[in-house]
């Protein structure tokens, strides 16, 4: 398990990389996170830095949540998370972690939500192929046969449906560019969700 | 928190090339950097500009010359490292920002 923050998709731009070719880019605002509790091995089962990130009026928190940075005596953050981490034990309670995690080069893997498209047909879905508009056609985008006769429908069949607005993770993206004044991290490729959507960025394991 | 779109604008800001203005319509002569294996060396481009699309670090510009009877264009990448200068050679008055109709001038590098 290695590093992982949360961040904002800023939106994509283009970079030149070393050899002067422009590669596509997504400019990520990672929020600085604070730890707030360390889990060993010994207490919990587990190692794990627990850590708060975004600068949140405590109305917005619920009292147990808020209870939790009390306790530590730091102010309240909107996002609280887990990292496993095996040298949690290296950090303190309080202690800033940011964009400076990040190094141009390395790999990381980014989570985020994935734009959603509500109830969508399944050329959108599951990239069923279209019909002919014209020349006599009758139907353009529908799913067709459900099978060939077994009084049932195979479990797993491919079928419209709710699509996107779910997790999904972009691994082995490389590093362009860190920007520690303005938080920023510019990954190459691109990251799922909209812009301003919430992503969690981690260091890439080998 | 900043606009996302101005966060962009100043990370890009930082990797803007500097190189003199000029408009569609003048001839600009640009300078690629060109790797032969080890050696690297300067290929001189010169031509009228045609079209300029882009903004920041993606702006790019549409040259467009003679060679030998031909007609090529080239798009190129302002902001690229690969470009070493870019020079204005002449400035023109055209009044359309895309001024395709050079394309039919014969002379292209005699116009005004």
């Amino acid at each position: 398990m290695s590093m992982e923050l949360l961040g904002k998709k800023t939106g994509m731009t283009q970079w030149f990389d070393e050899e002067g070719r422009a590669v596509p880019a997504t400019v990520l605002c990672v929020e600085p996170a604070v730890v707030v509790g360390i889990k060993s091995a010994h207490d919990h089962g587990y190692t794990a830095l627990q850590l708060g990130a975004g600068e949140v009026p405590e109305r917005k928190l619920a009292k147990p949540v808020l209870g939790v940075f009390r306790k530590v005596g730091l102010s309240p953050r909107r996002h609280l998370f887990e990292v496993r981490l095996s040298e949690a034990g290296e950090y303190r309670v309080g202690q800033e972690v940011g964009v400076d995690v990040f190094s141009p080069g390395e790999r990381v893997d980014v989570t985020g939500t994935s734009k959603g498209r509500g109830f969508a047909g399944t050329i959108k879905r599951w990239n069923f192929r279209s019909r002919p508009k014209s020349h006599g056609h009758k139907w353009f985008r529908r799913p067709g046969s459900a099978g060939m006769g077994l009084r049932k429908v195979v479990k797993g069949k491919r079928y419209p449906g709710h699509y996107g607005a779910e997790s999904v993770t972009v691994r082995n993206l490389q590093v362009l560019a860190v920007d520690p004044q303005r938080r920023l991290v510019v990954v190459k490729g691109s990251v799922p969700g909209p812009r301003s959507g919430l992503v969690r960025i981690r260091k890439h394991d080998a | 928190m900043t606009g996302m779109d101005e966060l962009i604008q100043s990370l890009e800001a930082q990797k803007l090339r500097e190189f003199p203005e000029f408009r569609p319509g003048d001839v600009i002569r640009f300078y690629e950097k060109i790797s032969e294996g080890a050696r690297e060396r300067l290929q001189p481009f010169e031509g009228v500009v045609l079209r300029l699309s882009g903004s920041g670090t993606r702006q790019m510009a549409t040259v467009r010359k003679v060679v030998a009877g031909i007609g090529v264009e080239r798009t190129v990448a302002l902001h690229s490292p690969k470009i070493e200068k870019i020079e204005v050679v002449k400035r023109n008055k055209v009044r359309r920002s895309r001024p395709f109709w050079l394309r039919r001038v014969a002379r292209i590098h005699k116009i005004e």
